[in-house]
């Protein structure tokens, strides 16, 4: 009782409105900015990322009190029944994405590694470790587990993750095993994840001391699938030139999508965000000031150098303004059936990105560049995530040479800071840039 | 108006590089002293003294000190420059290697001069000139007589560490057991050599193969090469200049 009144007066009432009245001063600083900066490379802010500062901030702190049932998840983890179920959930991926895009990533890496994790492991792991293991949280403080709900749809890594955080705290995992998808989904296979679903539900109803509504269900799925495809229709928006929102914009604005899909807060600041780039697209505003050349990003970003790349390019009248990443959150959107929850379920979670085969993700790739009408590509060659590195020269090579577009690899990490030249890779994408610039010349002269 | 030539300046990390050419493209003047820690000053003093006569001319600026040029017209990276370098003297479709002290290029150039695709070894210095001035400076030899020793025998001792310090361990260790240092030279230059093969490879071998760099006036990893790609390799006319070269060319145009 007494933690609840806790939670109440620290979340829902200081909490909200110091973040509300933090949300007013971030937008009237972001609407000066876009009034006062109008020499600058990059087109006016979004003022929606006051609202989403918010939505975000506030998820973490309701995290800090919460007298719900936690749950810790991967990032590709079919989340409704928990949600269904009302636990708070955390998402360690998301938090090391934040800690990445703050630049503390990587002091929490190398006090994983005081612990003998090896340097080789993925640095979203050693984040999520160096925290736990230092008790030193940041960027913002997270809340214990009482359940694990994994799923090695994004790779195998997760398992052995998340075994080593359920040993630390005691507590019970559910590991979703989703056979990999070559071609396109079997019904046996959407059966084997549909089964487990089932089997998990009873652990997780136990550890939340409440049965699963099938009504509850539905709703969440239904929200769920709003918020996807709201997410769709904002990515979509880049495909205007020039481009309201950039990949980098795209990159920030997912962590509702991510942590939060199934709420209808999401929902309610999704509709705001699109409304607001219609009005962009309405009086050509984009993302950047003088948008000539359109990019693609592959694979995660590198969190800590999201505002390094993104001013070197827009420098030269380049924006990344559509990435698979961002992507694979919306593209699954039209698979969910609320009416068939868990078939519904499983077939979502089998199909996401990285569980689909390298000749899948490239078709992926070949329908952006021409939707978005892209010039050119970046991979990241991303030393912690290998499902989603894989493949990539080959990838390139058919992008130069079949789609006749350039593109190229660049090597860097999501979180780890260690092993990035800064002034190499603002090099490289120059270099990149002269590429596609000699190709626009070569195009008018003809 | 049609100015009286350009100067390319390039300034990399060990060596600082300019190289001025007039409206016929010859070079007129030419210099390359080491990169100072305060190239700003640097700059300003060459200005002043080797390039004071050279008033109506284009300034290009390329290599990692390209934005301290602030009388530059225009920057642009190094891969562009040695392309144009190359281009300039070639003239014709090519793979250039570039082996520079702190990164190695590989670069394709298309038949009409233009930047058809490139790739970078920056992450091991054992894939740059580093490792084999590394080798020069702890055995005491000359680097300008390394690679003739190198060449001084057909058998070659395998190097198989992937770091230039870790290899410096394993050489003392290969001189221990009594292999010859001619052999282990041959080793080092071998082991740099394949290292680029792999990066040329990357980007699929267009011949001819057109070396550019200081490394490139080193015989061993020229002729190394070329074995190994089976084909003999061009050496750029300056080797050390041509992204200063082909930044005075993009001057010109």
């Amino acid at each position: 009782m007494l933690k609840r009144l806790k939670h109440i007066i620290k979340a829902e009432v200081i909490g909200r409105t110091v973040l509300r009245l933090s949300k007013h001063l971030d937008r009237r600083r972001l609407r000066k900015r876009q009034h006062t900066k109008k020499d600058s490379i990059f087109g006016p802010p979004l003022i929606s990322s006051a609202d989403m500062k918010e939505l975000m901030s506030l998820h973490y702190l309701r995290g800090e009190t919460t007298t719900r049932k936690v749950a810790w998840v991967t990032s590709g983890a079919p989340i409704e029944i928990l949600l269904a179920l009302d636990y708070h959930l955390f998402y360690p991926e998301n938090h090391a994405a934040l800690c990445g895009a703050r630049k503390v990533s990587t002091s929490l890496i190398e006090d994983s590694e005081d612990f003998s994790y090896s340097q080789d492991i993925c640095s979203y792991v050693k984040v999520n470790f160096g925290g736990i293991l230092k008790n030193r949280y940041p960027v913002a403080r997270i809340p214990k587990p009482d359940l694990i709900l994994t799923c090695n749809n994004i790779c195998q890594t997760v398992l052995y993750w998340y075994r080593v955080i359920a040993d630390i705290y005691k507590i019970p995992i559910i590991v979703i095993d989703t056979p990999f998808v070559y071609e396109k989904v079997e019904p046996h296979q959407v059966e084997y994840v549909k089964r487990q679903l089932d089997e998990s539900t009873g652990i997780i109803e136990r550890v939340a001391k409440r049965s699963l509504s099938e009504k509850r269900l539905n709703q969440v799925l239904l929200l769920s699938k709003e918020a996807v495809s709201l997410w769709l229709k904002i990515l979509m928006m880049a495909k205007h030139r020039p481009s309201p929102i950039s990949a980098f914009d795209t990159f920030i604005q997912m962590g509702p999508i991510v942590d939060l899909r199934g709420e209808e807060s999401t929902i309610r600041y999704y509709k705001r965000l699109l409304s607001e780039l219609e009005y962009r697209v309405k009086n050509r505003i984009g993302a950047i000031r003088n948008e000539k050349y359109r990019l693609l990003w592959d694979n995660l970003p590198v969190w800590f150098m999201l505002r390094e790349i993104s001013t070197t390019l827009a420098k030269y009248d380049t924006s990344i303004i559509a990435a698979t990443f961002s992507y694979a959150w919306g593209e699954l959107a039209p698979l969910m059936d609320e009416s068939k929850p868990l078939d519904s379920i499983a077939n979502v979670y089998l199909q996401v990105l990285l569980n689909r085969s390298t000749g899948s993700k490239l078709q992926t790739m070949k329908r952006l560049i021409d939707e978005f009408e892209i010039d050119g590509v970046i991979l990241h060659s991303n030393r912690s995530c290998k499902p989603y590195s894989l493949g990539q020269i080959d990838q390139r090579n058919y992008i130069i040479n079949n789609l006749k577009i350039p593109a190229f690899l660049i090597e860097a990490d999501q979180a780890d800071g260690r092993d990035f030249n800064v002034n190499q890779a603002r090099m490289r994408l120059e270099a990149f840039i002269e590429q596609l610039r000699e190709r626009r010349c070569k195009e008018k002269v003809q | 108006m049609q100015r009286e030539g350009a100067i390319g300046i390039d300034i990399g990390s060990t060596t600082f590089k300019v190289v001025v050419i007039n409206q016929k493209k010859e070079i007129i003047f030419s210099n390359i002293c080491s990169t100072e820690a305060d190239i700003s000053s640097q700059i300003e003093r060459i200005f002043e003294s080797d390039l004071s006569k050279y008033r109506d001319f284009a300034i290009v600026s390329t290599g990692y000190g390209k934005e301290l040029v602030k009388k530059a017209t225009h920057k642009f990276t190094e891969i562009t420059c040695h392309l144009n370098g190359v281009y300039e003297e070639f003239h014709r479709g090519c793979t250039i290697v570039d082996i520079g002290g702190q990164d190695s290029k590989v670069i394709k150039c298309s038949e009409k001069g233009e930047l058809i695709d490139f790739v970078m070894n920056d992450k091991c210095s054992a894939g740059t000139g580093r490792f084999i001035e590394n080798i020069s400076t702890r055995f005491k030899i000359p680097i300008e007589r390394i690679g003739g020793i190198a060449l001084s025998t057909e058998t070659s001792q395998n190097i198989s560490s992937t770091c230039t310090v870790f290899a410096e361990s394993e050489i003392i260790s290969l001189l221990s057991q009594g292999s010859r240092l001619e052999e282990i030279l041959r080793g080092v230059h071998l082991s740099l050599v394949r290292r680029i093969k792999s990066m040329i490879k990357s980007i699929g071998f267009e011949p001819p193969l057109v070396m550019s760099g200081g490394v490139a006036l080193n015989p061993a990893i020229v002729q190394l090469m070329g074995k190994e790609l089976g084909t003999e390799p061009a050496i750029s006319r300056h080797p050390q200049l041509t992204a200063a070269f082909g930044a005075a060319i993009l001057g010109i145009k």
